[in-house]
């Protein structure tokens, strides 16, 4: 199994934190393998888990009940290999240091000096080596964050929405040092409430809603959903879903009261269609968001709305199927 | 990337890391060093301060039992330079905490145990440099006492600052902000005041009041040895007494912090 072992192994994730407006359940029952090698999305609004699942995986919080695995061992002996590394969202440097001494010292801690220049490259801080935490911009303190993260050569990187805060600029420039990184084959999962950064630079993407993963596919597959709009109208002369389901660039079909909603990806065409040859009126087309791709992807009676996964080796098995 | 194997090599070596981090220890030095609010509070305003206080004519041939008034007013200011070092040392604990460098550390292999010792005996370096830059400029002002009482008063003060680095914690914890020294600065001056290690304090009610004070057991512990006294049993009691309510305070509050992160 060693060549076969997975980066990451979630089973039944449960976590629940009391507040005083009750019980709030942040991962409830979360099942999720990655491959070596895959650079999977976490994607999901504000309160999915994502968060709380990544403490979950770095041993920062510990699960009511499942199990973690983190490169077949427990996260915390993982973090202690520096198997696993993280950039998370904000805070964690102390801005009295440079950037070379804040990562001289977290190399210091892994017994991995040598990294510490190559790391600076890598993240594209060289020139702001010399430079006071305190006095970097959010970019530059995101990517020493990346930077630090590198210091172990951790066989799985995880980062926490790591771009939330910064400008488009900052963002890019960010993304561009994680696809170099990526490209030499390491395990990479981020969180994201970005559907552009999950399907630029994801090549799974793990949908969460309620602290269950809802769709897990790739990005083509997810894209597919989320830029679909719904046509809405009342139709004056009754129609069966099937009727309604075989027309041009229907994807699914629901009703909501006397309004029937067609999911479709060519939503001019249909609605061109729907007003000049049949009588429906009060006609409306919205957007899909992912909230709305979520409810889809869930919906039981949901159609197969994206092609099949090309099939790759390690796709066979987890990014052909939408859960 | 989606085919390709990692090129992490299959073994690696995961030595425990070591409870002594000397890297980590040179870097808490040089932030100290660096942070020109505590050279001031713990290398320059104690000898500053025993200048002003501690050096008129009188006090150097006033004696007091084994040293001079000047000497005196010496041990006090090392034990409260001592203090400040100490005390801001337990608050930037918290100050870490809570800008969530804590945490940070937690995602790298070096152990909670390392985090603490490396700051604890960063600040008993601040703490004993305090003493000494003190003790050397009221050595060279005019200061005389008996070697025994010299070295016996810098020791208790240096060791005894320890319990304010856990009032420091405490307070970091009550308080958390950056800035905390500013209030606590002030506050450990008061304190220094009126439980009479700035000025003594003789009979009254303030004697009385001073007896509460925290500053007051270290105060009278500190001096035993120059004034070849035993200090009183109020000395003891207010030592361990308010030792026991910052230790158990920062302990519930580091407890409950660790617990959310």
């Amino acid at each position: 199994m060693t060549t076969d072992e997975l980066a990451l192994d979630l089973r039944e994730l449960h976590k629940s934190f009391r507040t005083p407006a009750g019980t709030v359940r942040a991962v409830d029952g979360l099942d999720l393998a990655v491959r070596p090698g895959e650079v999977v999305a976490f994607l999901g609004p504000n309160g999915a888990g994502k968060t709380t699942t990544i403490d979950l995986v770095l041993g920062l919080a510990t699960p009511d009940s499942g199990t973690v695995r983190v490169l077949g061992h427990e996260p915390s002996d993982a973090i202690a290999h520096g198997r696993v590394s993280a950039v998370m969202q904000t805070g964690g440097l102390l801005k009295d240091l440079t950037v070379r001494e804040t990562l001289e010292l977290t190399a210091s801690f892994y017994g991995t000096p040598w990294a510490v220049g190559p790391a600076l490259e890598r993240a594209g801080l060289a020139d702001a080596a010399g430079r006071r935490v305190g006095s970097c911009s959010g970019g530059q303190q995101q990517r020493l964050r990346f930077a630090l993260a590198l210091l172990p050569d951790p066989d799985l990187l995880i980062l926490d929405e790591p771009t939330t805060g910064m400008d488009v600029a900052g963002r890019r420039d960010f993304w561009n040092a994680i696809r170099a990184d990526a490209a030499q084959g390491r395990t990479i999962l981020f969180a994201t409430h970005y559907l552009e950064e999950a399907d630029a630079y994801a090549d799974r993407i793990v949908l969460l809603s309620h602290g269950k993963v809802v769709a897990d596919g790739t990005a083509a597959q997810v894209r597919a959903v989320a830029s679909g709009r719904v046509v809405s109208a009342v139709l004056d002369a009754p129609a069966t879903d099937d009727e309604l389901a075989a027309l041009p660039g229907v994807d699914h079909v629901e009703r909501r009261g006397d309004r029937v909603q067609l999911h479709t990806r060519t939503s001019d065409e249909l609605a061109r269609l729907l007003l000049t040859t049949t009588g429906a009126h009060d006609l409306e087309i919205t957007s899909l968001g992912l909230e709305q791709a979520f409810l889809t992807l869930t919906s039981d009676d949901a159609a197969p709305v994206a092609p099949p996964a090309p099939a790759t080796d390690r796709s066979a098995s987890t990014a052909g199927s939408l859960r | 990337m989606t085919t390709t194997a990692t090129t992490t090599p299959a073994v690696r070596t995961a030595p425990r890391t070591s409870l002594w981090q000397p890297v980590y220890l040179r870097t808490e030095l040089r932030r100290l060093a660096r942070n020109r609010r505590t050279v001031i509070f713990t290398l320059v305003m104690p000898p500053v301060f025993f200048l002003l206080f501690g050096t008129q004519s009188a006090y150097g041939t006033q004696s007091v039992g084994n040293g001079n008034v000047t000497a005196y007013v010496m041990i006090s200011m090392a034990l409260y330079g001592a203090m400040l070092a100490t005390t801001a040392g337990g608050a930037g604990v918290s100050i870490e905490r809570a800008q969530g460098w804590s945490r940070q550390l937690r995602l790298t292999p070096l152990r909670p145990a390392a985090y603490v010792l490396t700051k604890v005996v960063s600040a008993l370096v601040f703490a004993l440099a305090s003493v000494v830059v003190t003790c050397a400029v009221g050595l060279v002002s005019g200061a005389h006492l008996s070697t025994r009482a010299l070295v016996l008063g810098a020791l208790i003060a240096w060791v005894g600052s320890a319990v304010f680095a856990a009032f420091g914690l405490f307070m970091g914890y009550v308080l958390p902000a950056e800035n905390v020294m500013q209030i606590l600065g002030p506050v450990l001056a008061l304190m220094a005041f009126a439980g009479g290690l700035f000025v003594p304090i003789d009979g009254g009610v303030f004697a009385t009041i001073a007896k509460f004070i925290p500053t007051y057991g270290l105060a009278e512990l500190t001096r035993a040895p120059l004034l070849g006294t035993a200090p009183n049993v109020w000395a003891y009691v207010n030592v361990l007494g308010w030792g026991l309510v910052f230790v158990v305070g920062a302990a519930r509050r580091f407890r409950r912090d660790t617990a959310r992160v």
